[in-house]
């Protein structure tokens, strides 16, 4: 009990001194799962509203394949990422193992399968009544897909949502591929799991206390856009 | 439309030989499950029938591609349940009007002029999801003339709305018949309201054209048994 109340203190210690190391640990944590979201989002978002267009008959298979790698553990696919991006493996000359981009590509592969999915289930609530609405209106295919998604965009933003928390709260997967190295793939999860392993609780809850604030302030931040755009 | 078919479990309709005339009110009438809303949604080219073809201006239209989208684009359609996308009232009516290309002082001009005869300027930046039944049926209405189509389809553009907004509906859907001699083909079920604004009715039962004639006759002097028995209101099995 008293770790705890000793790691409120320290995590307001940190914050307010401005800690260097923190601050490096917490940016990087924030462009890491960042760009991993916006590529996610990317790839994502397209693929569910084209599965979400598509009848569910023709799309099962790779709707159960979609699900499945949403509920994937981490560390399986930082096993993978490792095995394709270790020197011996496949993508080996490129050099990726323990860099960012190593962290980044675990990232999206985490987070695009959830954005797909969610995104996909969003469209299909209501996404071939607004094709129909759009095209009746004299929308071209690409006008209309792009009307699905701006229809959808509560949904889409819940799906980029979900896919945030996925990500920035993800341990095993960027350990595996990042290394935890300290000033270079050191990223607030894995530094709590460092500082954990060498007993220097204060420290950890401090920094599992600002991941959950930055947490809250990044979710906050999607959520009010998503609830303004809802109209209530 | 020449010989068209559309069969989903069951054929849904069969048309051997129509043709709609420019400028006319068709008021679309049958019972439930008839073929109406099919009909309507073959003619605006949403679902492709099984076989037969569509011509427009005795030009037969292709299955897919820019001539399609071209031909679609002369006409519109208001469904039954309307769908206003979530944005304003006026984004809503400007839609058809973008997706053309229109420049933005003629969207202007023709929005404003729109809202203006469906009683709605004062609601143009409001949110459309945020409007009762019968103001969000006038907008849909306006969304879909807006682009001034040579074809105007509503499958029930009054169902559940109170007397004053259907009549305000339907005097809209006369004026812009008159004023601007867009084709209207309306599916309703109420045979009183076909008796009001259309000029020729056709009859749907069980995907099949029964009857198709001038609204008098069909009215007062139906050619067949089944056509009597629906417009008198007795039930058909």
């Amino acid at each position: 009990m008293s770790s705890l109340f000793e790691g409120i203190i320290e995590a307001f210690r940190l914050i307010i001194s401005l800690d260097p190391d923190l601050l490096q640990i917490v940016f990087l944590s924030l462009r890491i799962s960042g760009t991993a979201l916006i590529i996610g989002s990317i790839l994502g978002i397209p693929l569910g509203t084209y599965l979400g267009l598509k009848p569910e008959k023709k799309t099962r298979l790779i709707n159960k394949v979609i699900f499945t790698l949403m509920g994937t553990p981490p560390v399986v696919v930082g096993l993978i990422i490792y095995l394709l991006i270790s020197r011996m493996g496949p993508l080996g000359v490129l050099g990726l193992l323990y860099t960012p981009w190593a962290m980044i590509l675990a990232q999206v592969s985490l987070a695009t399968p959830i954005i797909a999915g969610l995104t996909m289930v969003g469209v299909r609530a209501k996404g071939s009544e607004v094709v129909e609405t759009a095209r009746s209106l004299g929308a071209g295919p690409g006008l209309a897909a792009w009307t699905v998604v701006r229809e959808s965009r509560i949904a889409i933003l819940g799906a980029v949502i979900t896919g945030f928390g996925r990500i920035i709260a993800e341990v095993g997967a960027v350990m595996i591929v990042g290394g935890n190295i300290a000033g270079k793939t050191r990223v607030m999860t894995t530094a709590i799991v460092l500082e954990t392993r060498r007993g220097n609780f204060e420290l950890a809850i401090g920094l599992g206390l600002i991941l959950l604030i930055l947490a809250f302030f990044v979710n906050s931040f999607l959520y009010n856009i998503q609830r303004g755009d809802s109209g209530n | 439309m020449k010989g068209i078919r559309k069969v989903y479990d069951r054929e849904v309709l069969r048309v051997d030989n129509l043709a709609l005339r420019k400028g006319q009110i068709y008021g679309v009438i049958g019972p439930s499950g008839a073929g109406k809303s099919t009909f309507l949604r073959i003619i605006n080219l949403l679902t492709s029938p099984d076989s037969g073809s569509i011509l427009i201006h005795g030009k037969e239209v292709p299955r897919n591609g820019a001539e399609r989208l071209a031909l679609q684009r002369r006409m519109s359609m208001v469904f039954q349940k309307t769908l206003l996308f979530r944005d304003t009232v006026w984004n809503n009516v400007a839609y058809g009007l973008r997706a053309r290309g229109f420049d933005r002082t003629e969207i202007g001009r023709r929005v404003r002029e729109l809202l203006e005869q469906v009683g709605m300027t004062d609601l143009s930046l409001q949110r459309a999801d945020t409007l009762s039944g019968g103001e969000a049926q006038r907008v849909a209405i306006a969304r879909a003339v807006a682009f001034e189509p040579e074809l105007l389809l509503l499958d029930e553009p009054t169902a559940n709305l109170d007397p004053c907004n259907i009549e305000m509906i339907e005097n809209m859907v006369v004026k812009l018949n008159s004023s601007k001699s867009i084709t209207v083909v309306v599916v309703t079920h109420n045979i009183f309201q076909a008796h009001r604004i259309a000029r020729e009715v056709i009859f749907i039962n069980q995907g099949n054209i029964v009857e198709m004639g001038e609204t008098e006759q069909i009215f007062s002097a139906p050619r067949e048994e089944l056509t009597r028995a629906y417009v008198e209101g007795r039930m058909i099995y």
